[in-house]
């Protein structure tokens, strides 16, 4: 299990809850269950999400295992300039 | 489109060219003589990434006619170096990473240069004041001008 | 990532240096050749005609009369792409207009023609039925309900029901009980602030060449932050294979985010397959301006609560960014960063991202976050004001640490925020003496940065030299900073290495330079093909000498037997086993891929004094301070340059830089005479600091260092004019007729 953080306006997606927990082994499973589990989450996580496991920032990248981990946050896609 | 013959001196060497009525020397340098060192920026006088001599004095080539430069003799980026040996600004502009991405620095030598012709005693206002028709984006000008006071320093054997 | 403190403490050879950059000669000589000085044999030149108007239905478009004009090989509109394009690519419709003109400047056709005599004549040629529709360019009108909705259809399921159409995306972030910690604070504060929107302001007007071959495939010339992502972008838009695109990127004149996209590239190259000759587009200085991707505007309310004793118990934004006539606005970045320099129970951002009719926004330098960071770097300093407190004591007692959860939601790693802001509590510049009508400002920053797809290629030259080979465009120097990790992993001096940038057919998908990610990623790459390289001469090595390969180590560029078994063998340096590569297997290289992480985020403190005319409402910037966390300077330099230019382009944005549109919609200021960027005549030295906490993710620590700068500057200034007139200044620029205003009011 693992536990994601989700941020404020995605929470109406989650029925107000501020962290829910999905079985996953990476990044991939946990954006697959996550849609899943709270379909509205779906339309962002198309759009594209970064995911931040213990402090470091991944974007796109299914394979980053996430069990275990001791903080795992969804983030809107990063960009820069 | 009756062409214009012009006679000219560039960098020290005879030059002549034909161009239209209405184009610059800055797009007969660039797009005629193929000497793209100068740069364009923005057309109207402002940014100074044109900059070239004409007779020694500091001008923007996109505000200039290229028809104007018959009988002149016109400096360029091409023409600081001399050959392989740089010239002291260009190497202090090395030294000092008074450049970033480099689009500005053209047109920053030859005004610089100009300065230096001049006076091998420039205070760092008078620097600023001198170079304040060059724009430069990246560098906020910190390590340009200290560029500028350092070869003048060396010029003058400080 | 590996955290390998080894790798921190290591005493770096190259890495730190001041070393001159390998393009060094070719820019100061002018031999190095940025977008607009390509030519191809039998070249067309392009022009592109834009709307005039801000926002108008197009009901049609005669182009024939251009066509006829003698000289005119090729006209374009939307209608030249619309085969290939997926349904809605905002990018497209940005680049060619689709059913309406949503900006002034808004590309609606364009020509190829002989010279560029001819092609503008033929732009006056072309027809345009256009139907002028009422316009909105101001992000707080945009988002009443009677303003002029600009797309039916672009709001998103974040928005809630009802809210007008020209809101299109909200974000949300923070934790805590923020009515909870305004409670408990012995002082609140909440201010309204606007600033409006800048242009990065690259010198160099995008400019490109496309060449497209009658086989179907082309070449794209052209100046920009990432030719993989131009690639893509254009394949899609014309309908071609990626591989059929070769694109390369020229020396590059700026870009601060402004050229992470596309504007005209597609253009050249739907001119240059219709004509069957190579176009060039290079914009107008007022086409950039009109027509590229400035920043957004924004509007912020921003709350925040404080002890008597200065601990923040609660802070609050509500922020709305206008990011022109598209969905995309940085909102969301400004959302997560406003607040994040500090360690807050309880805090809320919440961002609206509007629609307007202005250009599509581009990435400007930390996307979004300097303007956050205004209105709460402003309210902070008020607050301090109205307390009698420090406010850089202020700052150190509320200041994000290693374990601090962010607002965004991420626990910070190692951080070096504070280690900024004692940086200038103990520079001279933080006690020097103020005089009248003279103020002192401080302000935090943040930003994120991040590392992203990254290939990289190295080749063990056969006289011991090696080429590397990466695949992002160098805008400050980072062929210096790669060769200078090469060197050091492989133990060579910084001159053995040539580093190139190569065209999109030479490497993988590398991320556009952006995000502050290259000399993160891009050398995090470059260290770990060499290390590939080192691997493969040990072994080259360990066969010659008749040993294991794990018996040879490499060590000051030689490989050397190691450990009790390996037998006495004199070391082989790099250029020896160079030498001899034909004979041991053929050519030696490295190579390394990946999707980068762990780029660590970053912080500064940045310090102002101002001197302001009374009687004209000029500010003078007396002395300017950034202290910044570098992680490791790789060249410390260019870290400087990326520090001062970021404070620039703030100083500049801060006191004169705005887009001014007319009542008509229209852009009133379109050139540099009018935009006035900062000039070397206003700025006093930019002294800086640079701070090393190492960063964790990073074999050698380092951090991006790009945007960051431009993040504390709007505060700090706004700051230090609001102390030395006496009156809280809320709006960004503070042009002087605003001070003005602000001393009579
Ligand atoms: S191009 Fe001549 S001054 Fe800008
Ligand atoms: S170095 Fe880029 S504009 Fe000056």
């Amino acid at each position: 299990m693992v536990r994601v953080k989700i941020w404020g306006s995605l929470r109406t997606a989650t029925g107000g809850a501020e962290e829910v927990e999905v079985e996953a082994r990476t990044i991939r499973d946990m954006l697959n269950a996550l849609a899943e589990a709270h379909p509205g989450l779906a339309p962002q996580i198309d759009r594209g999400v970064s995911v931040s496991v213990d402090g470091a920032i991944y974007r796109d990248s299914w394979l980053t295992p996430v069990e275990g981990a001791k903080e795992v946050v969804l983030l809107p896609r990063l960009a820069g300039g | 489109m009756s062409q214009i013959h012009v006679t000219t001196k560039i960098n020290g060497d005879e030059t002549e060219f034909l161009c239209g009525p209405e184009e610059t020397l800055l797009d007969v340098l660039r797009d005629h003589l193929g000497m793209t060192g100068t740069k364009e920026g923005c057309g109207t006088g402002d940014c100074g990434a044109c900059s070239v001599t004409v007779d020694g004095r500091l001008v923007c080539s996109c505000l200039m006619l290229g028809a104007e430069a018959e009988g002149h003799e016109i400096g360029t980026i091409e023409g600081v170096a001399k050959g392989d040996e740089l010239h002291p600004v260009q190497k202090k502009f090395l030294d000092h990473a008074a450049l970033q991405c480099g689009i500005c620095t053209p047109g920053f030598l030859v005004a610089a240069k100009a300065l230096l012709d001049r006076t091998l005693e420039p205070t760092e206002e008078e620097v600023r004041y001198w170079l304040a028709g060059n724009l430069c984006r990246c560098t906020g000008y910190d390590k340009i001008v200290r560029a500028v006071m350092d070869t003048a320093a060396e010029l003058r054997g400080a | 990532m590996a955290l390998d403190d080894r790798f921190h403490n290591r005493d770096f050879k190259v890495v730190g240096n001041r070393v001159t950059r390998p393009d060094g000669i070719d820019k100061v000589t002018g031999r190095a050749r940025f977008g607009a000085d390509m030519t191809a044999p039998g070249m067309l030149i392009a022009k592109v005609l834009r709307s005039p108007h801000a926002h108008a239905r197009i009901n049609g478009i005669d182009t024939s009369k251009a066509e006829a004009l003698p000289g005119v090989k090729a006209v374009v509109t939307y209608a030249d792409f619309a085969s290939a394009h997926a349904p809605d690519d905002d990018n497209l419709v940005n680049c060619m207009a689709k059913d309406k003109a949503l900006y002034d400047g808004h590309a609606v056709a364009a020509v190829a023609a002989i010279s560029t005599a001819v092609a503008r004549k033929a732009l006056k040629l072309i027809e345009v039925d256009y139907e002028v529709l009422p316009h909105v360019t101001d992000v707080d009108e945009a988002m009443k309900p009677d303003a002029p909705v600009l797309h039916e259809d672009a709001q998103d399921e974040s928005v809630p029901a009802g809210t007008p159409k020209n809101v299109v995306r909200r974000y949300e972030f923070g934790h805590g009980d923020v009515d909870a910690g305004f409670a408990q604070a012995d002082k609140v504060i909440e201010r309204s602030f606007r600033t409006e929107a800048a242009h990065q302001g690259y010198i160099e007007p995008h400019a490109c060449l496309a060449s497209y071959g009658s086989d179907g495939r082309a070449d794209l010339w052209c100046c920009t932050q990432g030719q993989y992502a131009v690639r893509a972008m254009c394949a899609g838009m014309l309908g071609m294979q990626a591989s059929d695109l070769r694109v390369t990127a020229s020396e590059i004149g700026g870009g601060f985010g402004g050229k992470t996209t596309v504007f005209i590239e597609p253009v050249a190259l739907a001119l240059s397959r219709k004509a069957g000759k190579p176009v060039k587009l290079v914009m107008e200085r007022s086409e950039v301006f009109r027509a590229s991707g400035p920043t957004a505007s924004t509007s912020i309310d921003c709350k925040i609560g404080m002890t008597k004793d200065g601990r923040i118990t609660a802070g609050r934004a509500e922020l709305r960014y206008q990011g022109g006539a598209f969905p995309g606005s940085p909102v969301e970045f400004g959302a997560m960063s406003g607040f994040a320099p500090y360690d807050l129970e309880n805090v809320q951002a919440i961002g609206w991202d509007v629609v307007t009719n202005r250009p599509k926004q581009a990435a400007y330098r930390a996307p979004g976050a300097p303007m956050a960071a205004y209105a709460v770097e402003s309210v902070i300093d008020e607050l301090c004001q109205e307390l009698g407190l420090d406010p850089l004591e202020v700052r150190i007692r509320n200041c994000a640490h290693e374990g601090t959860l962010s607002p965004y939601g991420v626990t910070y790693p190692k951080i070096g925020l504070e280690e900024t802001l004692k940086a200038v509590q103990s520079h001279p510049n933080w006690t020097a003496p103020l005089g009248p009508n003279q103020g002192r400002g401080v302000a935090c920053g943040f930003w994120f940065n991040f590392g992203g797809n990254t290939c990289v290629s190295l080749n063990i030259d056969e006289d011991g030299t090696v080429s590397l080979s990466t695949g992002n465009p160098d805008i400050g120097g980072s062929r210096a900073s790669m060769s200078q990790m090469c060197a050091e992993e492989l133990g060579i001096p910084y001159d053995r290495v040539r580093c190139s940038i190569a065209d999109t057919s030479l490497l993988g998908y590398n991320d556009v330079t952006d995000g502050s990610r290259v000399t993160f990623a891009v050398g995090l790459a470059t260290i770990k093909a060499a290390q590939d390289a080192i691997k493969k001469m040990c072994g080259r090595a360990a066969a010659i000498w008749g040993i294991p390969e794990d018996a040879v180590e490499w060590e000051d560029g030689c490989a050397k037997p190691a450990g009790p078994n390996a037998g006495e063998h004199p070391p082989m340096s790099l250029a020896e086993i160079a030498a001899v590569s034909s004979q041991t297997g053929g050519p030696i290289a490295g190579h390394y891929e990946c999707n980068a992480d762990g780029a660590g985020v970053s912080f500064a403190t940045h310090l102002v004094d101002v001197e302001i005319d009374p009687e004209t409402g000029f500010t003078k910037v007396l002395r300017y301070l950034v202290a910044q966390d570098a992680g490791k300077a790789v060249n410390p330099d260019y870290v400087e340059g990326q520090f001062q230019g970021g404070a620039v382009q703030g100083i500049g944005w801060s006191l004169n830089e705005e887009y001014i549109y007319g009542e008509d919609g229209r852009l009133q200021n379109a050139g540099f005479l009018d935009y006035r960027i900062p000039v070397a005549s206003d700025l006093p030295m930019i002294d800086t600091v640079i701070v090393e906490v190492p960063n964790p993710g990073h074999p050698y620590g380092v951090r991006g260092v790009g945007e960051t700068s431009i993040v504390p500057p709007l505060a700090a200034i706004s700051n230090a004019v609001s102390h030395a007139i006496g009156k809280r200044m809320t709006q960004i620029p503070m042009s002087p007729p605003r001070i003005v205003e602000a001393l009579e009011g």
